[in-house]
C-alpha cells in the first residue's frame, strides 16, 4: 500500500529533489542576456550632509555604463519608498513618515544609505568605479539608542518628525488599569530590552530589472516573499505606471523571516536603471550589505508592570515601550510595535485591564520592520517574564500561577481587553502535555545533580499566544493598513486530470508545494503527484498578498479550499448530466461523484474530461474546469502553547547549555506534521539565538555598525542548539475551512521568554538578552556575593 | 586573463578567467553550476562548500587558479547515474532542509564529515557542522539526517 498523502500525513517534500541536487532556481542563479551589474555606493557615515558628489573620474572607469545619484531619480519623478500602514497617535494625528528616497538626495541618515548607483559590464568593474566617486560629506552628530533619541538636544533626523518621534500611541483602558493597580495586593515591575536582531536569511537579497521594448514591459526578478505587493508598491507609488506593464518574479527564495516582505531601494533602482542603460541590471547583495540594509527586527526598551491580588490572580498589566524604527519608516514598520504588539498583551490569561503606550522613534540606524513573529515575540516576552517574576516574588509555582490565570476552555470565543477576540484554545492541555514531556516532577532531582557538579540548573516557561493568519481586511483596514489581507487561489484542471494550482502565497522554505498539494489531493481525489503548485510570478498567479504572519495555510489554504468547493459544485452538475440524475442527488466524496443510494458514479477524471470535451454536457453550463477562490478571514487565528526550557549554567564561565527543550503547540488541524515540526525547530532556533547569542550593536558615538558580518554577529550554529522535543495538541480553528491556525512564528515567539526564564531561574538574578557568557558570569558572581552576604 | 583547467564532476573543463576569480565564481558564472551558493563574504556560512580532491573546501575563499589540475565535486556531481547519494536521500527523508539555500554546502560538508569520521555521535556531528550555517531548520533534522546517512553510506 502506498504511504498516505492526504491531510494529516507527513508527506516527504515534493520540492526537495531540486534543492538536494543543486537544481533550485534562486534569483542569483538567473542571468539575463546582455545583463549588466549594479553596485551601490553607500554612506560611510551614520548621519551627514552630502555637499557634493563628483562622478567624473568614475565615469571613465573601465566597463562603466552609467552612474546615477538621487538627483537622477528625482529628475525622472521616481517616488520614494513608502510605509503601507498608518498608525494614528494619542493626539489623533497620523504617524510621521518622512521622505525615504531610493537614493539619498542631500542627507544620509544611516551607515549604508544609498548614495550612488554604478552600473557596469561586470560586478568588479562597478565596484572599482564606485571607489572613484568622490563624495564630499559634512558629518553630523548621530544617535542610535531609542531612549537617547527622544532626549532634548539629540541630533534630529527629519524636519518632518520633530524630536525624532514617529508616533506616540497608546492602546487599552488606562483608567481601568490604573484603578486596578491602585488596589492591587502585589505589583511586579520589570525593565526589559528586546535586543535588535538581523534576520540573516541564508540567501542574500538579489534584484534584476529588465525592460522589454517589444512589449513595453518591465520585469523585476526579486527575492520577495510577496511579489504582487512589491509590484503594487512599485507601480502605484514609486513609478506611477499600470501593473500590467510590470512583472515581478520571485522564484526559489532562500528564507525570508520577514526581511523579504518589504519594498527595498535596490530593486526599485535596478528596475529604473534597466531603461537608462538599455540592458538588464542585476544586483546581488553581499552579506555585509545585508547586515546594513535588510530591515532589522525588535529593538524595544520597555518598562512593564503586573498587578495581582493576594492569591496571584492577575488584575492588570501596563507597559511603556520605546520602539526603534531606524532611520526611515520601512514598508510595514509602524504596525509592528503597535497593533501586532499591544493586542497580544493579554497572553493566555484573563487579565481584565491592560494599557500599553508606545513611542516609535527615529535613529541613525538601519530601518526596523517585521522579523519572524513581529511584535508578538515582544508581547510574549513582556507578559511571560512578568508572570515568571510574579511567581518568584509571590513564591508560587510558575505552573500554578499560570493555570490560575488561564482563560478556561469554556470561555471561548473570548473577548480580551485589547480588542482581539480569541476564537478557541485549550491552554492547560498544552501545558500539561509539556510538563509530562519535560518531566517536571523530576526537575528538583536534576537541579540537585547539576549543583553537585558545581552547575546551576534552571527551568523556564513560556505560555505564548499569537494572532496570525493575517488578517481580516476590515479589521486591519480600521487599524490603518493600506492593503487588504485576503488571499487568492486558482485551480486549473488539465483535460486529462492533472491539476495546476496557482496561489498568491509564496513559499521560501515553508513547503507549500507539498502542503498545498496535500490539501488539493485530499479534497479533489487526485493523486498528489498529479498536483503542481505554482507561485511567485505575477504573470502566472492571480493577485495575491504573499507570505508573512503565518498566514499561508490559514488564508491561502482556505482560498484553495474555496476554489476546490466551486469545482466540486460544478462537477456535481456535470456528473448529474452524465448519470442522468438530479444535481441534488449527487453525493461527492474524495474524487467520486455518486447518485445517492445507488452504485452509479463517475470520477473526477471523467468529470474533468467531460468539461473540456463537452460532447454530452448540460446546455446551461460553461465548459472548462477551472475556478478562482478568494478568501478573507473573519478573524485572526490564535495558535498557542507552552514551551519549557531547561538550562545548565556554568557559574565559572557563564556558559549556558540548553539541556532540554519541550514545545507543545496548538496549531489547530495539522496538514503535514513533519513540516510543522520543522517550522517549530527553526522558530525555536531563532528564539534561542535572540536569547543567547544575537544582537545588532552600533557604536553609540559614531553610529557605525559593529556587528556587520557573520564574524561579529553571532548566529546559532549546530553546537549551540539542543535537540527539541516537539508535540502538538489540536483545537481546530472554528472559522476557516481547514481548521488550521499557522505555525511559522510560534517558536520564535515562545523561545526567548522560555529561555530567559530558565536562565534567570538558574541565576536568581534578572538579566537582559542576549545572555552572553560575560553577562551570565557577572550575574552568577552577583549571586555568589549575595549568598555570601546572607 | 589566466587559463584555468579543472576536472569538475568528472568533466575536464578549461576557462580563461581574471586571476582574482574565486572558485565559486568559476563554478557559478563560468560553468553555470549554480548549485553552489554564496551566503556570506567572510567564509562563515558554508553554503559554498565543494570537494577539492575529496576534501570539503569553501569555494568562496579559494581562487580558481589554486585549483588548476585538481578534481572538484559540486552538489551537481554527487548523485551518480541518476541515483541520489545516501546523504541526499537522508536529507529528504528527514526533512533536513527548508529553503534549500544552505543545503548544497551542508550536504557536501556532511559527506566529508561522515567519510572521514566513522561512528559519529550527535555531539560529533554538531561540532563537525561548525563551518555551516542554516537559518531555517534549527539543525535538529540536519543532525538526524547525517546520523542516518552515516549508517547507510559506504554500504
Amino acid at each position: 500500500m502506498n504511504a498516505p498523502t492526504g491531510i494529516g500525513a507527513s508527506v516527504r517534500r515534493k520540492e526537495d529533489y531540486r534543492f538536494i541536487t543543486g537544481q533550485g532556481t534562486y534569483t542569483d542563479d538567473i542571468n539575463r542576456p546582455g545583463q549588466a551589474y549594479a553596485y551601490f555606493l553607500r554612506s560611510p557615515h551614520a548621519h551627514a550632509k552630502i555637499k557634493s558628489i563628483d562622478i567624473s573620474a568614475a565615469k571613465s572607469s573601465p566597463g562603466v555604463l552609467g552612474i546615477f545619484t538621487g538627483a537622477d531619480l528625482a529628475a525622472d519623478k521616481v517616488g520614494g519608498l513608502i510605509c503601507g500602514w498608518t498608525v494614528t497617535g494619542k493626539d489623533g494625528t497620523p504617524h510621521k513618515a518622512p521622505p525615504h528616497p531610493v537614493i539619498a538626495l542631500d542627507t544620509v541618515r544611516c551607515v549604508g544609505d544609498q548614495v550612488a548607483l554604478v552600473v557596469a559590464e561586470t560586478r568588479e568593474q562597478a565596484r572599482d568605479a564606485a571607489e572613484k566617486i568622490n563624495v564630499d560629506y559634512q558629518a553630523l552628530p548621530a544617535v542610535v539608542d531609542p531612549a537617547a533619541t527622544l532626549k532634548s538636544g539629540a541630533p534630529q533626523l527629519h524636519a518632518e518628525a520633530p524630536g525624532n518621534l514617529c508616533y506616540d500611541w497608546d492602546f487599552g483602558d488606562k483608567a481601568a488599569t490604573e484603578a486596578a493597580f491602585s488596589k492591587a495586593a502585589h505589583t511586579v515591575k520589570l525593565d526589559l530590552v528586546n535586543n535588535r536582531l538581523s534576520p540573516n536569511a541564508m540567501e542574500p537579497r538579489v534584484a534584476i530589472g529588465e525592460y522589454d521594448r517589444a512589449t513595453d514591459t518591465l520585469t523585476c526578478y526579486s527575492t520577495s516573499q510577496n511579489p504582487h505587493v512589491l509590484r503594487l508598491i512599485m507601480c502605484a507609488f514609486i513609478f506611477g505606471m499600470p501593473e500590467h506593464k510590470m512583472r515581478v518574479v520571485a522564484p526559489d527564495v532562500g528564507g525570508g523571516f520577514g526581511s523579504k516582505i518589504f519594498c527595498y531601494a535596490e530593486e526599485v533602482a535596478c528596475v529604473w536603471a534597466t531603461r537608462k542603460v538599455g540592458r538588464p541590471v542585476k544586483w546581488t547583495s553581499d552579506r555585509t550589505e545585508a547586515f546594513l540594509t535588510d530591515a532589522h527586527g525588535r529593538d524595544h526598551v520597555t518598562h512593564a508592570e503586573l498587578a495581582l491580588d493576594k492569591d496571584g490572580k492577575f488584575l492588570a498589566l501596563k507597559c511603556s515601550t520605546i520602539a526603534n524604527m531606524g532611520a526611515y519608516l520601512s514598508t510595514f514598520a509602524s504596525s509592528v510595535p503597535s497593533y501586532l504588539y499591544a493586542l497580544l498583551l493579554a497572553g493566555q490569561y484573563t487579565t481584565p485591564a491592560i494599557y500599553a503606550e508606545v513611542k516609535a522613534v527615529f535613529t541613525n540606524t538601519t530601518p526596523v520592520d517585521a522579523y519572524r513573529g513581529a511584535g508578538r515575540p515582544e508581547a510574549t516576552y513582556v507578559v511571560e517574564r512578568l508572570v515568571e517574576l510574579a511567581a518568584r516574588q509571590l513564591k508560587m509555582d510558575p505552573v500554578e500561577i499560570r493555570k490560575k490565570n488561564f482563560i478556561p476552555p469554556n470561555a471561548f470565543p473570548y473577548q480580551t481587553p485589547v480588542a482581539v477576540a480569541y476564537d478557541s484554545g485549550q491552554y492547560a492541555l498544552s501545558m500539561d502535555e509539556a510538563l509530562k514531556l519535560v518531566d517536571y516532577k523530576g526537575f528538583a532531582a536534576r537541579r540537585a545533580a547539576s549543583e553537585a557538579k558545581g552547575k546551576l540548573r534552571g527551568i523556564g516557561f513560556a505560555a505564548y499566544i499569537e494572532a496570525c493568519g493575517i488578517a481580516p481586511s476590515s479589521v486591519v483596514g480600521s487599524l490603518g493598513a493600506g492593503v487588504g489581507l485576503w488571499e487568492s487561489a486558482s485551480i486549473r484542471f488539465n483535460p486529462t486530470g492533472s491539476v495546476s494550482v496557482f496561489t498568491g502565497s509564496h513559499s521560501h522554505g515553508q513547503g507549500h508545494e507539498t502542503t498545498f498539494a496535500q490539501v488539493v489531493s485530499d479534497k479533489m481525489g487526485v493523486p498528489i503527484d498529479q498536483v503542481e503548485i505554482v507561485h511567485g510570478d505575477t504573470q502566472r498567479v492571480p493577485m495575491g498578498m504573499g507570505t508573512y504572519g503565518s498566514r499561508s495555510l490559514a488564508v491561502g489554504g482556505s482560498a484553495i479550499v474555496r476554489a476546490c468547493d466551486k469545482l466540486i459544485a460544478k462537477g456535481k452538475k456535470i456528473a448529474a448530466h452524465l448519470l442522468e440524475a438530479a444535481v441534488e442527488d449527487i453525493e461527492y466524496d474524495k474524487g467520486t461523484f455518486k447518485v445517492a443510494g445507488t452504485d452509479k458514479s463517475v470520477n473526477m477524471q471523467q468529470v474533468c474530461f467531460t468539461a473540456y470535451v463537452p460532447h454530452k454536457y448540460p446546455a446551461d453550463l460553461e465548459p472548462g474546469f477551472e475556478e478562482n477562490g478568494f478568501y478573507d478571514p473573519s478573524n485572526f487565528t490564535y495558535p498557542a502553547g507552552t514551551h519549557i526550557a531547561e538550562v545548565e549554567v556554568d557559574p565559572g564561565t557563564g556558559h549556558v547549555t540548553v539541556a532540554k527543550w519541550v514545545a507543545v503547540d496548538d496549531f489547530g488541524k495539522v496538514v503535514n506534521p513533519m513540516i510543522v515540526e520543522g517550522q517549530v525547530h527553526g522558530g525555536v532556533a531563532q528564539g534561542v539565538g535572540q536569547a543567547l547569542l544575537e544582537q545588532v550593536i552600533y557604536d553609540k558615538q559614531s553610529g557605525q555598525l559593529l556587528t556587520g558580518s557573520m564574524m561579529d554577529y553571532c548566529l546559532p550554529r549546530a553546537e549551540d542548539l539542543p535537540s527539541y522535543t516537539v508535540a502538538t495538541t489540536e483545537t481546530p480553528c472554528p472559522h476557516n475551512p481547514l481548521g488550521v491556525k499557522g505555525c511559522g512564528e510560534a517558536g520564535a515567539i515562545a523561545a526567548p521568554a522560555a529561555l530567559m526564564n530558565a536562565i534567570t531561574d538558574a541565576l536568581g538574578v534578572e538579566i537582559d538578552m542576549p545572555a552572553t557568557p560575560e553577562k551570565v558570569w557577572r550575574a552568577a558572581q552577583t549571586r555568589v556575593t549575595r549568598q555570601a552576604a546572607e | 586573463m589566466a587559463t584555468v583547467s579543472i576536472t569538475v564532476n568528472g568533466n575536464k573543463v578549461s576557462r580563461d578567467v581574471e586571476p582574482r576569480t574565486l572558485l565559486v565564481q568559476y563554478l557559478r558564472e563560468h560553468l553555470g553550476l549554480t548549485g553552489t551558493h554564496v551566503g556570506c563574504d567572510t567564509s562563515q556560512c558554508g553554503a559554498c562548500v565543494v570537494h577539492i580532491d575529496g576534501a570539503s573546501v569553501k569555494s568562496c575563499t579559494t581562487l580558481a587558479m589554486q585549483c588548476e589540475g585538481a578534481s572538484v565535486t559540486t552538489i551537481e556531481g554527487l548523485a551518480k547515474d541518476g541515483k541520489l547519494h545516501p546523504m541526499q536521500e537522508a536529507f529528504r527523508e528527514h526533512h533536513a532542509l527548508q529553503c534549500g539555500f544552505c543545503t548544497p554546502g551542508m550536504i557536501m560538508s556532511a559527506v566529508d564529515l561522515v567519510e572521514k569520521n566513522p561512528g559519529l555521535t550527535e555531539d560529533d556531528i554538531r561540532h563537525g557542522l561548525e563551518g555551516n550555517l542554516c537559518r531555517c531548520t534549527g539543525y535538529h533534522n540536519i543532525v538526524k539526517a547525517i546520523a542516518a546517512a552515516s549508517k547507510t553510506m559506504g554500504r
